[in-house]
C-alpha cells in the first residue's frame, strides 16, 4: 500500500510478484501503560501509509470522544480495541496487528505491561521472532523493563530492540540516553540475549521511528522500522534434528496412510531414517505430499504429510523424528511453568497436559522455587499464583516425546488445562527429564530395586529365551533389547557369547557343567533385575528343571518364559553355524535335538514360532507383552 | 474467442482428470502459471500462442485420457518440487492456517467449514483442499443462505463445490422466510439478526456442529484484532471476550464443555492483501461479482446498491441505471454497497484495491449501525 502509482495491471504485477517474495516478521512490544507503546504501534501504521481514510476518520472521531493528546491525532485510540477496555484507556489482552512494506510484512503483538498481565506478554512473546522493548527515557531502566526482558528471554527470544521513548522530553540527551543504553546491557547480561538494540526514539513526534531523526546527530544506528526491515532472524530450525508431531493421519484410501504435521525442527527427504516415538518402530521417508506436488525436502513450519516405506501403526500424537537423533521420551520431566489462571497451582492437583499435538494428565510433583519476575530472584513457595513463574517438577500419566525448550520452541512447550473448566491455565517450557541417574535424589526413598526400576521408568523383568539351537532365540533377543533400547529403556542381554568366554570360561559341557552354566546365568539374571534392568536370556536350556530353577530364584512376576517353539526340521535346515550338519556326522555329542532331548515348557509365557512369525513380529509381539502387562510403566 | 473458450475448457478439464493444478496445467501449455487465468478473465493471446497451445494440449489430452482412473490423485508424480527455500509470508501464513485446521478436524468430533462465497471463504475452501489432500476435508461446508443472496454467487458456490467434490449444506431459516423477513421489511438490523444470526445458530445446533471454522481475519475490523484464532461460544452462541483462553506457540486447547462451541479462524493473521496476493499466486477462482460489470443500480442514502432481481422494492422516482459496478465485498445484494469500478481481471481489482483509501467493511451496510457494532455483534452470536 506504500507505493500508490500503479499506473497499469503490468506495475501491479510486478508489485505483486516483488511481494509474493517478502519474508515475514513477528514482533511483540512491550512497555508499560505510560511508555508510549500503542502510540509506536499506531505511528508504525500511519506512517507507513497503512490506515484508510475512514480509519483516519474514525480514529480522529474517536480521538474527540476518548483523546489523551488534545488536538493531536491520538494513535493510541487506533490500537486499543475492545470497547470496554477503551474506556479506561489501558490495552488489558494480545493484540495483532499487521503492516506491511516494500521488504517485509510484519506481525505485531501489542501486549500491556502491567505486572498483571505477564501471562498476555507470554503469549505474545511465544509466536515472536524478536522483542520491542519500551523505555521511558525520563524513568531508564525500571522493574518493569526487568520484568518484560525476562519474560521474553525466558520464552525464548534471543534478539531484542530497546527503544528509549519520549527522547523529546529529555531534549534528546545523548548521555541520558548512553546511560539508559549502559544501564540495560549491563542488567541484561544473565539473560544470554544474542543481540540488543538500543534506539533513542520520540513516538509521538516520529524520530528515528521510520526515518532517522535530525534530532539525534549523535545517533549512529538505524530507525527503528528500517531496522526491522532488515534485521536477520536467527533462525537455526533447519539444523536441529528433524521432528513431525503429527496431527492427523490421512486415510484417503484404503491403501493410502499419510502422516499430517507441522515440521517442528530439521529437514527431511525422501529416503531419510525415521523413528517413531513413542513405539521407537523404525521406517523411511517414501514421500512428502503437498497439494502441489512432492517435494524433495521440507523444512521447519512446513504443512505436509509423509508416507513410509513400511506399514507401521502411527497416530496422532505420536513424533517422527530424525533416526539418528530422535527426540527423548519421558514422563518426569522439569520445566518453567508461567500460571495463567486466578485459582492457584497446588502440586498434587492433575492437570492436562497439551503437548505439540497430544494431550496426558499431569500432576507437579514439586514446585522446586518460584522466579521473581522482577529481580529473577529464586524463593520458595508451596503454591503458584496468576502471573507467577516457577521450576516444577512434573509426572505425567503416559510418557511423551520432547526436546527442551531452550532446544526447540515447538517440541519442548506445553499447555496445562484445567480438568474441568477446560481453560488454558499454564504454559509450560521443558527443561530436561527426570528420568535421569543424576535426578534419582528426586524423590526421597529407599534405593531400593523399585527406586532403580522407577528411575528407569519400568519394571525389571527377565526374558529367559529357551528353544533349540538355530531356533531365533538369539535374533529376536537382539531385536527386543534394540526395541527396548531405543524407548530409552535399559535392558541387558545375555547369551552363550558374553557368558561362555567369560564368567564361565571354566565350565565345559558335561551335565554339571551344563547346570552349574544355568545356575551362573540365573544368578547373574536376578543380580542384574536387582539393578532395575528388562534382561534378556539367550540358552537353549533344554530341562524345565533349570528353567524352574531359574524362574523360582526371580521375583514374583519377574520370569518371563520365551519359547522359540521353532520346529527343528526348520531350525536344521538354517543350521546357521554348521552345528546340525556336524551332530548328524556325529562330530558333536550331546547336541540338543540329535541325541539330547529338549523338554518344551508347559507353561511359557510367550510361545513363538519363528517359521511362522518373522523375527522383527515376534519381537514387537514380546514388547507388546511387556506394555501390555505393565513392565514398561514407572 | 471460441477458440480461447475451448481451450480454457478443455484444459480445466485435463487438470482434474490427471489432478493438476490449472496452474501446472497453464504453465505446460502457455510456458506461464497464470495464462489460462488470464485467458479466462478475458485475456487476449496471439495465434501463434495458440496454436502451440493447442498442440501441447493434445498431448496432454493423450498422456491423460478420459477413462483414466480415479487413483491418480494419488500416484506419485515423476517430478519434485524443490527444497524449502526461505519460506515467504504467503508460505507461512498459508501453513499456519493448514495447521490450525488440522488441529481443530483431528481433535473436534463434529466440526464444519463456514462459506459464504465470498473471497476469504473462498480461500479457506483452497487451503482446506490442501490441509487434507489427498483426502477430501472430513467436515462439510455450511452455507447460510439468506435468500438473498447475489444470484450468480449462488450459480458459483454450486460450481464449486461440485468440482472440488465437497459435501455442502445450505441452510434457510424457514421460519424467517414465512414471517417474510426481508432487508426491505424489516430493517437491516432485524434482518441481519433472522436470517444470518439465528440461522446460523440454528444450524448449528441442528446438526450438532461443535467447531466451525470462519475467514474472520484480525485486520477486518478494530475489535477482531484481539479475537482469538480459536474463540469459544457458550450454550447459546454467545461470545465473553472477557474469557478467551491464550493461546501460546501452536498450541490450541480446543477442549469445550457441554453445550460449549469453537470458532475457529485459520486466516486470522492474514490482512487484506495477504487475501489478494495468496488469490493471484495460487489462481483461485472467485465469484463474478468481484469483477467490474454493467450492472443496474440504485442509489440509497450515498450506497450504491444493484437490484438483483425483481424482489427489490423501487422508491418513487427510482429507475435502476446501468453501471460499470464491482463489489469488494459479498453479501446480501441489499446490504452490500457496490463500487465503480473498470477492473474486470484480477490485477485491475488488486490494483483498485491498493490504490483505495476507503477499507474493505465500508461497504457493508451492517457496521454502521454503532461504533463498536461488530463486537455487540459478537457478543451475540453473530460469527
Amino acid at each position: 500500500m506504500s507505493s500508490v502509482a500503479l499506473a497499469s495491471t503490468a506495475d501491479v504485477e510486478n508489485y505483486l510478484a516483488a511481494h509474493e517474495n517478502k519474508g515475514l516478521l513477528r514482533f511483540i512490544t512491550c512497555g508499560s501503560v505510560d511508555d508510549g507503546k500503542s502510540t509506536l504501534i499506531g505511528r508504525l501504521l500511519y506512517d507507513s501509509k497503512l490506515l484508510y481514510d475512514d480509519q483516519i476518520a474514525a480514529l480522529e472521531n474517536d480521538t474527540k470522544r476518548h483523546g489523551t493528546q488534545g488536538e493531536k491525532i491520538d494513535f493510541a485510540l487506533l490500537v486499543d480495541g475492545l470497547a470496554a477496555e477503551r474506556e479506561q484507556g489501558i490495552t488489558i489482552d494480545v493484540a495483532y496487528r499487521y503492516f506491511s512494506t516494500e521488504k517485509r510484512k510484519f506481525i505485531v503483538a501489542d501486549t500491556p505491561g502491567h505486572e498483571q498481565y505477564t501471562r498476555n506478554m507470554a503469549t505474545g512473546a511465544s509466536t515472536a521472532d524478536l522483542a520491542v522493548i519500551l523505555i521511558d527515557a525520563r524513568k531508564g531502566v525500571l522493574t518493569q523493563t526487568r520484568r518484560h526482558s525476562y519474560i521474553v528471554s525466558l520464552l525464548g527470544i534471543r534478539q531484542v530492540v530497546v527503544a528509549v521513548n519520549k527522547m523529546d522530553l529529555i531534549d534528546y540527551s545523548e548521555s541520558t540516553f548512553r546511560k539508559i543504553e549502559f544501564d540495560y546491557r549491563d542488567f541484561a547480561k544473565p539473560l544470554g540475549f544474542e543481540s540488543i538494540t538500543v534506539i533513542p526514539m520520540s513516538a509521538l513526534e516520529g524520530d528515528n521511528v521510520i526515518t532517522k531523526s535530525a534530532k539525534t546527530p549523535w545517533y549512529d544506528g538505524a530507525a527503528l522500522l528500517p531496522y526491522l526491515e532488515t534485521v536477520k532472524i536467527h533462525s537455526d530450525h533447519a539444523e536441529k534434528s528433524f521432528r513431525l508431531p503429527v496431527q492427523w493421519v490421512n486415510r484417503a484410501s484404503h491403501d493410502f496412510r499419510g502422516f499430517a504435521g507441522t515440521v517442528a525442527g530439521g529437514t527431511v527427504r525422501p529416503g531419510d531414517d525415521i523413528v517413531v516415538l513413542p513405539s521407537a518402530k523404525r521406517s523411511k521417508v517414501a514421500r512428502i505430499i503437498t497439494h502441489d506436488g512432492d517435494l524433495a525436502e521440507a523444512g521447519p513450519d512446513m504443512a505436509v504429510t509423509l508416507t513410509l516405506d513400511d506399514e507401521i501403526d502411527i497416530s496422532r500424537g505420536d513424533v517422527i523424528c530424525a533416526a539418528r537423533a530422535p527426540a527423548e521420551q519421558t514422563d518426569q520431566f522439569a520445566a518453567h511453568v508461567l500460571w495463567m489462571a486466578e485459582q492457584k497451582l497446588f502440586p498434587g492437583r492433575q492437570y492436562l497436559l497439551k503437548t505439540a499435538n497430544r494431550i496426558v494428565s499431569a500432576t507437579v510433583t514439586e514446585l522446586k522455587h518460584k522466579v521473581n519476575v522482577n529481580t529473577l530472584e529464586h524463593m520458595s513457595g508451596k503454591t503458584l499464583e496468576l502471573n507467577e513463574v516457577g521450576f516444577c517438577n512434573f509426572s505425567l500419566s503416559h510418557p511423551v516425546a520432547f526436546d527442551s525448550y531452550k532446544d526447540n520452541r515447538r517440541t519442548g512447550s506445553f499447555v496445562l488445562i484445567d480438568k474441568r473448566a477446560n481453560a488454558t491455565i499454564g504454559a509450560g517450557l521443558i527443561d530436561f527429564s527426570l528420568r535421569r541417574a543424576q535426578n534419582v535424589h528426586w524423590q526421597d526413598l529407599d534405593v531400593n530395586k523399585t527406586a532403580r526400576a522407577s528411575a528407569k521408568h519400568q519394571r525389571p523383568c527377565v526374558l529367559w529365551f529357551t528353544g533349540l539351537s538355530g531356533s531365533g532365540k538369539s535374533t529376536v533377543a537382539n531385536l527386543v533389547e534394540k526395541r527396548l533400547h531405543d524407548m530409552g529403556r535399559h535392558t541387558y542381554t545375555l547369551d552363550g557369547d558374553n557368558v561362555r568366554h567369560g564368567l564361565n570360561k571354566d565350565l565345559g559341557f558335561t551335565d554339571a557343567d551344563r547346570v552349574e552354566n544355568i545356575r551362573r546365568v540365573a544368578e547373574t539374571a536376578r543380580l542384574m533385575a536387582d539393578a532395575g534392568l528388562i534382561v534378556c536370556v539367550s540358552f537353549i536350556s533344554p530341562f524345565q528343571s533349570e528353567r524352574r530353577m531359574a524362574r523360582e530364584l526371580m521375583g514374583e512376576g519377574e520370569f518371563i518364559e520365551v519359547y522359540i517353539s521353532t520346529p527343528l526340521e526348520v531350525c536344521e535346515k538354517r543350521d546357521i553355524k554348521g552345528l546340525y550338519a556336524k551332530a548328524r556326522r556325529g562330530e558333536i555329542k550331546n547336541f540338543t535335538g540329535i541325541d539330547s532331548a529338549y523338554e518344551p515348557p508347559q507353561i511359557a509365557e510367550i510361545d513363538i514360532d519363528t517359521s511362522d512369525i518373522p523375527a522383527p513380529d515376534a519381537a514387537d509381539r514380546i514388547v507388546e507383552y511387556l506394555k501390555g502387562n505393565g513392565y514398561l510403566e514407572g | 474467442m471460441n477458440e480461447i473458450q475451448d481451450l480454457i475448457g478443455r484444459a480445466e478439464r485435463i487438470a482434474t482428470r490427471a489432478d493438476l493444478s490449472l496452474t501446472t496445467v497453464s504453465r505446460k501449455l502457455l510456458n506461464d502459471g497464470k495464462g489460462i487465468a488470464r485467458l479466462k478473465a478475458g485475456g487476449q493471446c496471439t495465434v501463434k500462442t495458440l496454436d502451440a497451445a493447442r498442440a501441447r494440449l493434445k498431448a496432454l489430452e493423450a498422456q491423460y485420457p478420459a477413462s483414466a482412473a480415479a487413483p491418480a490423485a494419488i500416484a506419485k508424480p515423476q517430478q519434485l518440487l524443490g527444497g524449502p527455500r526461505g519460506m515467504t509470508h504467503l508460505d507461512r501464513l498459508e501453513a499456519e492456517a493448514i495447521h490450525i485446521m488440522r488441529e481443530v478436524a483431528a481433535e473436534m468430533e463434529n466440526p464444519v467449514m463456514l462459506y459464504s462465497i465470498g473471497k476469504d471463504s473462498t480461500v479457506m475452501l483452497h487451503l482446506a483442499r490442501k490441509a487434507f489432500y489427498p483426502a477430501k476435508p472430513p467436515f462439510p461446508l455450511l452455507h447460510i443462505d439468506t435468500t438473498w443472496n447475489f444470484k450468480e454467487t449462488i450459480a458459483f458456490r454450486d460450481a464449486v463445490v461440485k468440482e472440488l467434490g465437497f459435501e455442502l449444506i445450505a441452510h434457510i431459516n424457514e421460519d424467517g422466510v414465512r414471517q417474510g423477513v426481508t432487508p426491505f421489511t424489516h430493517g437491516s438490523q432485524i434482518y441481519t439478526d433472522v436470517m444470518l444470526t439465528q440461522s446460523l445458530r440454528d444450524a448449528l445446533d441442528k446438526y450438532g456442529f461443535n467447531a466451525a471454522f470462519g475467514g474472520g481475519r484480525r485486520d477486518e475490523e478494530k475489535s477482531r484484532a484481539k479475537e482469538r484464532i480459536l474463540s469459544f461460544r457458550s450454550t447459546g452462541h454467545r461470545w465473553d471476550p472477557k474469557n478467551q483462553r491464550p493461546e501460546l506457540w501452536s498450541i490450541y486447547n480446543t477442549r469445550i464443555s457441554n453445550g460449549q462451541t469453537i470458532r475457529a479462524f485459520p486466516i486470522s493473521n492474514w490482512t487484506e492483501l495477504d487475501v489478494w496476493q495468496y488469490i493471484y499466486r495460487e489462481n483461485i477462482k472467485l465469484p463474478g461479482v468481484y469483477f467490474a460489470a454493467e450492472r443496474p443500480v440504485v442509489t440509497r442514502g450515498g450506497v450504491t446498491l444493484m437490484v438483483d432481481d425483481e424482489r427489490m422494492p423501487l422508491e418513487p422516482g427510482e429507475t435502476p441505471r446501468m453501471e460499470m459496478v464491482r463489489f469488494r465485498t459479498l453479501g446480501c445484494y441489499p446490504l452490500t454497497g457496490a463500487v465503480r469500478s473498470e477492473a474486470t481481471i484480477l490485477p485491475e481489482i488488486i490494483q483498485e484495491m491498493l490504490v483505495a483509501r476507503s477499507s474493505e467493511r465500508q461497504g457493508r451496510v451492517i457496521d454502521h449501525d454503532q461504533s463498536a457494532s461488530m463486537e455487540k455483534k459478537k457478543q451475540e452470536g453473530y460469527f
